[in-house]
């Protein structure tokens, strides 16, 4: 059975019809006025023999062309992309099936960030009453090695709502290089969660050693074509309308090999995009619609996501601020869009401006959470644990959002109301009507045992203090410390022996130090 | 036969099952006797009421309560279990009082003039009557003459009094006053209940105890009957 993630009964809409398909409209015209510029040769070439106009704007070393795709294999590709876009697991119970149509969210971590954020809880001792103590959260900022990405893929195993795994950290290592930081990075985060694992690729070089290492995990190329247990996300584009050389090669390549990739673009309102709300859509979706077009002329049928990472600018330091309202309000429009292609859609909320958990996090994360969630997108990258933008991961705050998430989630169900329900709830009120006392309190335990009541808040505090942080780090180290299914050491041999650059201390049954 | 009749008894107070018809925490007991069953069945094998009483419904109370205080059960678990103990105790009245058998002690309770809420009364009352103890519940809207003259007559160890308003909560002062007046105040202990109250205020009026809920008012007379000892 797949995950079942969140079903959205009437997804929260900004845009009217009639907006969508202006939006759309203005698209496919930036497409063929002004077009787009492209760095990458192949695609000109692709795109070209397929019917696009293009110019060579500079034939130096590093050259580029403009093209202008016409709208008629823009629809083409929409037609081919899939509408149902299967992601595998290890672990089959975690499979992700993702129908354009359906507003069924899935959550999942993301980003890549450079710090891994540690917590403590020192006791400081009240001056002027030496006997109080009271213990406050310390957190302590440490460079993102692997054995940080290794721990956040065993905690993000045991998250309960968290649906697939990006990585959070960036492996920085000082044995990491560009050449095996890729085989490192999957083989970290498959052997520590069963989930399905999606990332960006550092080194074309190592894609096929990646897809290799997934194929030995599932059994082979047919197996993993059933069961694809990684993809992978690819910012082809760079804001404004340019198709970079590298990542757009990327796209090409993983298209071809027909495993999933998420297409996906993330201009910043202001700078690389227009700062109202209508100008950065029209962009960015047209954006994603010419990466949309290469990959279903690379490879027809090639499972994509749309992928939307719309951010609004801060005006004292034009940083991204993904806790802005707008950012949020961007990325419901892109679910709408997307839903109007009836593709899968991969969209972003959640992520704080702070650099620690606390009230701003928590408020920024509500509205966006909530928010976006609400609009439906079936691969929500929903921010676990990260802070101060996408540069701090932190376990404590993905354990906090966790347990947010299953409010969220609850939120989010139906109503349950019917003749059948009706019924019920009738025949109660006449009979506490006739009853002393007259209460409902013994009509509770059938519905609280159905699981249709929501839960206490976990980090409530027994007494009149704030004891959430403190409380989330005890369920932090808990969850740390439970087992989880690792390869098993058959594969992890054949992993070790026909994939290079993986670092020794990640096989768990080798005898020697520094295992992580 | 009589000892799996116990097990069986402790087992159902602790899933709350009244009677066979009731669910119960997981279904596993689904349509097989309740409590009351249950305490019909152990007298008529010949057990013992103490034995029906310790062994069955006290002990199977013990675990309901730290199932609460784990937080694995709510308020709805805790009042299905005190009802049905509250019931089966009802059911051994008589056959405690032919044995010699002493209650726990007794309680009487009522929600002040002028305050028409009993939600709160009602569960510390039922959750009294399942921790052993014989309730008197006056209702609501309780004039203070009436209770000092129940206290009088009936002679209660303890006298709970609730009030949901902070213009209703002047009323318990009263009542504590009334029974000075009337030679009473020492011969009961005066605990108070209810959204508006406190420790604080407790202390200002001289009652004995404030209870938070029906839980901690259990351990206050279970500590006041232990000093009695």
């Amino acid at each position: 059975m797949p995950r079942e993630g969140i079903l959205v009964h009437n997804p929260y809409r900004r845009m009217t019809d009639e907006q969508i398909r202006q939006i759309h409209q203005a698209s496919v015209g930036i497409l063929t006025n002004p077009g787009l510029v492209s760095f990458n040769r192949e695609a000109v070439e692709i795109l070209s023999s397929s019917g696009a106009e293009v110019s060579l704007i500079a034939d130096s070393d590093n050259p580029c062309w403009t093209v202008k795709i016409p709208e008629r294999l823009v629809l083409q590709a929409l037609d081919s992309a899939p509408k149902t876009v299967k992601l595998g697991a290890r672990n089959r119970d975690n499979i992700l099936i993702m129908n354009g149509d359906e507003p069924r969210v899935f959550l999942v971590s993301g980003s890549e960030t450079n710090i891994w954020l540690d917590v403590d809880f020192p006791t400081y001792v009240k001056k002027a009453a030496p006997s109080v103590e009271v213990s406050l959260a310390e957190f302590h900022q440490q460079r993102g090695t692997v054995s940080h990405l290794c721990q956040a893929a065993r905690l993000a195993e045991h998250l309960e709502t968290l649906d697939a795994f990006i990585r959070p950290v960036n492996i920085q290592d000082k044995d990491i290089t560009i050449a095996n930081k890729d085989v490192n990075k999957f083989f970290a985060s498959l052997n520590n969660t069963t989930k399905h694992v999606m990332a960006g690729l550092t080194s074309l070089d190592q894609l096929d050693n990646v897809i290799n290492m997934a194929q030995l995990i599932v059994g082979g190329e047919e197996a993993l074509r059933d069961n694809p247990i990684i993809s992978f996300i690819t910012c082809l584009v760079k804001s404004p309308l340019q198709l970079v050389d590298d990542t757009t090669q990327t796209a090409i390549e993983i298209c071809r090999r027909g495993l999933p990739l998420v297409v996906s673009s993330s201009p910043q309102a202001g700078s690389t995009a227009p700062i109202k709300e209508d100008g950065i859509i029209v962009q960015i979706n047209a954006e994603i619609l010419a990466g949309i077009t290469l990959s279903q002329l690379v490879n027809a049928g090639s499972p994509i996501i749309y992928g939307a990472v719309p951010v609004r600018a801060r005006l004292d330091n034009l940083a991204d601020s993904y806790g802005a309202p707008e950012t949020s309000q961007y990325n419901i429009d892109c679910v709408q869009m997307a839903r109007y292609y009836r593709l899968p859609c991969y969209a972003t909320s959640g992520v704080s401006d702070t650099k620690v958990p606390g009230m701003q996090s928590a408020i920024e994360r509500l509205f966006s959470d909530t928010m976006v969630a609400l609009s439906g997108p079936q691969y929500l990258h929903c921010a676990y644990g990260l802070l101060d933008g996408n540069s701090i991961f932190c376990p404590l705050q993905a354990v906090l959002d966790d347990a947010h998430f299953q409010i969220l989630r609850y939120f989010l169900t139906p109503a349950l109301i019917n003749q059948e329900e009706l019924a019920q709830s009738v025949k109660q009120i006449t009979e506490v009507a006739g009853a002393s006392p007259r209460v409902y309190i013994r009509y509770i335990r059938s519905v609280l045992r159905r699981g249709r009541l929501s839960m206490p808040y976990p980090f409530e505090a027994e007494g009149r203090g704030d004891s959430v942080l403190a409380l989330a780090y005890q369920r932090m180290n808990r969850l740390m410390a439970e087992p989880v299914d690792h390869i098993d050491s058959v594969t992890t041999d054949r992993i070790f022996c026909q994939i290079p650059g993986i670092l020794p201390r990640l096989n768990i049954y080798w005898k020697g130090k520094g295992r992580e | 036969m009589s000892q799996d009749t116990i097990a069986r008894l402790k087992e159902n107070v602790i899933q709350g099952r009244k009677t066979k018809d009731d669910e119960g925490v997981d279904d596993s007991l689904s349509g097989t006797p309740g409590v009351l069953e249950l305490t019909r069945l152990a007298l008529e094998e010949k057990v013992s009421p103490d034995i029906i009483v310790n062994h069955g419904l006290t002990a199977g109370m013990q675990v309901v309560g730290d199932k609460f205080a784990t937080k694995e059960y709510f308020i709805p678990d805790m009042l299905a279990s005190a009802e049905a103990v509250g019931e089966a105790t009802a059911i051994l009245k008589p056959y405690l009082e032919a044995s010699n058998s002493e209650i726990k002690g007794k309680f009487t309770i009522a929600t002040v003039k002028g305050d028409i809420h009993d939600i709160g009364k009602n569960i510390v009352a039922t959750l009294l009557r399942g921790a052993g103890y014989e309730v008197v519940d006056l209702g609501i809207n309780v004039p203070t003459e009436k209770i000092v003259q129940m206290v009088r007559e009936n002679k209660p160890d303890f006298l709970g009094l609730s009030a949901l308003l902070t213009t209703t909560m002047l009323a318990m002062g009263e009542v504590v006053r009334e029974l000075e007046a009337s030679g009473l105040r020492d011969k009961v202990k005066v605990l108070i209940g209810g959204a508006a109250v406190s420790d604080e205020y407790a202390q200002e009026i001289g009652a004995d105890a404030y209870c938070v809920d029906g839980f901690h008012a259990i351990k206050m007379v279970d500590t006041f009957q232990q000093r009695k000892l």
